[in-house]
């Protein structure tokens, strides 16, 4: 095996993980905020995909166009949830809450594909298809510019963070019931995060749609979301950037290494393999914090 | 009305303890023992193999399953792994010659083992994480069965399962399939209502409701968590043994995906989080419930004259589980038992309003 096939594969795993961390980018905004995982974002990713396959071909908007109108639906469905849903379940247990996000996990996996059928819908950003030449390396023009718009994005997440509005969500994360004292709306700053981690979602099912096409499979995201979130730490954003990189890379270099080994499959199971190693060997991630928790 | 009762007021201890301290309970579980029994004898063979035997089937896993998550309030999303592992690894021992009350026990072993080398990793830290990694466990053991030939036998392969005899009782025939998986269905459900007055039951009580307070009255709780994933690992692995022997009669790697984890999980929730009867009740609405909504909808669309996609058709289940999950833990997170309960409650002392305990 030369060295330039496995620069070029580890290239294109940084940039299709960056497309991943977008996912866990909803994940993280969510545990941060409310302190739950949110299994739902695979779901939500395909149905950023299915709307804004809808707006383009359904109801005939341009691309410009019906990309904002997805994320902006998207972005309401995901306050829409948090509100209508979510907010009842204060005060259960976490594990209610995680099967309650897995519910509608399955919920929309079920209704989407169900509604607006089940057959591969074609997304077309319009990217050219000839790839790109690095010194000798080839890359895929449509990684490079979806991992390029996932990359900037989870750094604008990062800047968010330190703005008002992140500073508010760090205080909900860090205390509700101080939160609440000092006078911010806890509910809101949840419900916001909610939306955000829609938005981010969306961009992932739009990216992801347009290269392998929009189909229930976008849900499968999840697990990938799961795995970067998980080893970056649930808690730390600049953790997805970090994790998203090394997620792809294991998974682009074990597609192109071990799947002639074992006969092909191994890309499905890298990120679940990602999950058990890290709780194994550092459960709280790279850049995660130690939950202290008072009885 | 039925209970003729006043109230409850037990006189002495053992009394007290009785599974069923009422005099209806006790009939109504003999009158439903007494018709499972003579079931084959009164209902025609095709209700008996399509819908009673899977009942008993899935409700022996979800009580399985509903002992760690009701039980001791740990998640797992991978139950259909581990039925997998048992169902495998007993078929296998099956097929050399070994015995099959040897292959079974051996088969719940190995759910055991497995499953408890992920529970270990994520019951170290928080219950969320647990649901990261039984989630993974899933795609991990279904991609180990189907890429290790000599598991699977090969990607697309189903190993048949041979005849089999079992105390020797030869299994074959819907009549004697359906009476080993009533037996052990019986045995597990005796378990799991007596569990609950042990002290490792009360162990797992005190895990659920608050696992520091339990630490702080001396319960090891790490052990007890993963005591609750053994036994529970452990009943799955039998329970999926007893569904390829009796139901599948054949092995292959698609019948234990993601679905049948999704499948169980919903008939927990829905049936009530810790309830032996909701495990039963959860079955046999999860099971049913796409069957009698498609059927519904295809009436309807005949009626009404509007055709229904084949798409909506196939993912009906899909929406069915998640809506039942989440309509069930925002309105009634007790599930169906709950809802049993309340009814039962109110029967208990009517004409009056409200029993004194």
């Amino acid at each position: 095996m030369d060295s330039g096939l496995l620069i070029e594969l580890a290239m294109t795993g940084a940039l299709v993980g960056a497309m991943y961390g977008l996912v866990a980018l909803g994940i993280v905004l969510i545990y941060k905020t409310s302190g739950t995982a949110n299994f739902a974002q695979g779901a939500i990713a395909m149905m950023g995909g299915y709307l804004t396959w809808l707006f383009a071909a359904g109801v005939g908007l341009p691309m410009w166009l019906a990309i904002p109108a997805a994320v902006a639906a998207m972005f309401c469905f995901g306050v829409l949830v948090e509100r209508t849903v979510l907010r009842r379940m204060i005060g259960q247990p976490v594990i209610m809450v995680v099967m309650l996000t897995f519910g509608i996990e399955l919920l929309l996996r079920g209704a989407v594909p169900g509604l607006l059928g089940s057959a591969v819908k074609r997304l077309s950003l319009g990217i050219p298809q000839a790839p790109v030449f690095l010194g000798d390396v080839l890359i895929n023009r449509a990684y490079l510019i979806g991992g390029g718009i996932s990359a900037a994005l989870i750094v604008a997440a990062i800047v968010l963070f330190n703005s008002r509005a992140g500073i508010i969500m760090r205080a909900v994360s860090d205390d509700q019931g101080a939160s609440w004292s000092v006078g911010i709306r806890v509910e809101r700053a949840i419900a916001i995060a909610w939306g955000l981690s829609a938005v981010a979602a969306t961009f992932a099912g739009i990216l992801w749609g347009s290269m392998q096409g929009v189909d229930w499979s976008l849900s499968l995201l999840l697990m990938k979301a799961l795995a970067i979130a998980i080893l970056g730490g649930l808690d730390s954003i600049p953790g997805v950037l970090l994790a998203a990189v090394i997620v792809g890379v294991c998974e682009s270099l074990a597609t192109g290494i071990l799947d002639p080994l074992v006969g092909g499959g191994t890309r499905d199971i890298v990120a679940s393999v990602i999950i058990v190693v890290t709780l194994m060997v550092r459960p709280y991630g790279l850049f995660g914090h130690e939950q202290i928790e008072r009885v | 009305m039925f209970y003729r009762r006043a109230g409850i007021r037990h006189t002495d201890y053992r009394h007290e303890r009785q599974l069923w301290p009422l005099p209806f309970d006790r009939y109504l579980v003999a009158v439903v023992a007494a018709l499972l029994l003579a079931a084959p004898f009164v209902i025609e063979r095709l209700y008996l193999v399509a819908y009673l035997l899977p009942w008993l089937i899935w409700s022996s896993a979800a009580l399985g399953l509903n002992l760690l998550m009701g039980g001791a309030g740990q998640i797992h999303l991978g139950y259909g792994a581990v039925m997998a592992i048992g169902a495998y690894t007993s078929v296998h021992l099956v097929r050399i010659g070994a015995p099959l009350e040897l292959a079974m026990l051996a088969g719940g072993l190995a759910s055991a083992l497995i499953g408890s080398i992920f529970g270990v990793a994520a019951l170290r830290v928080k219950s969320l994480y647990l649901a990261m990694a039984t989630i993974a466990m899933q795609y991990i053991v279904d991609f180990a069965i189907t890429h290790i030939p000599g598991v699977s036998g090969g990607g697309q392969a189903s190993i048949e399962v041979p005849p089999v005899r079992f105390l020797g009782l030869s299994i074959e025939g819907d009549l004697r399939t359906y009476y080993m998986a009533l037996a052990s269905c019986a045995v597990i459900t005796l378990f799991m209502l007596n569990v609950g007055r042990t002290a490792f039951g009360r162990a797992l009580a005190a895990i659920r409701e608050r696992d520091y307070a339990a630490e702080i009255i001396g319960i090891d709780t790490f052990k007890y968590k993963l005591l609750a994933f053994w036994t529970s690992s452990f009943i799955g692995g039998v329970v999926g043994s007893v569904l390829v022997v009796c139901y599948l009669r054949s092995v292959s790697p698609d019948q234990f995906h993601l679905d049948l984890s999704v499948q169980i999980l919903a008939m927990v929730i829905v049936g009530g989080l810790g309830s032996v009867l909701g495990s039963f009740f959860g079955a046999g609405l999860v099971l049913f419930a796409p069957i009698v909504f498609n059927n519904m909808i295809g009436f309807a669309a005949d009626r009404s004259g509007i055709a229904i996609s084949t798409d909506l058709r196939a993912h009906l289940p899909l929406m069915l589980y998640g809506a039942l999950i989440i309509a069930f833990l925002v309105v009634e997170p007790l599930g169906l038992a709950k809802i049993y309960d309340n009814v039962r409650n109110y029967f208990l002392v009517w004409p009056f309003r409200t029993a004194r305990r």
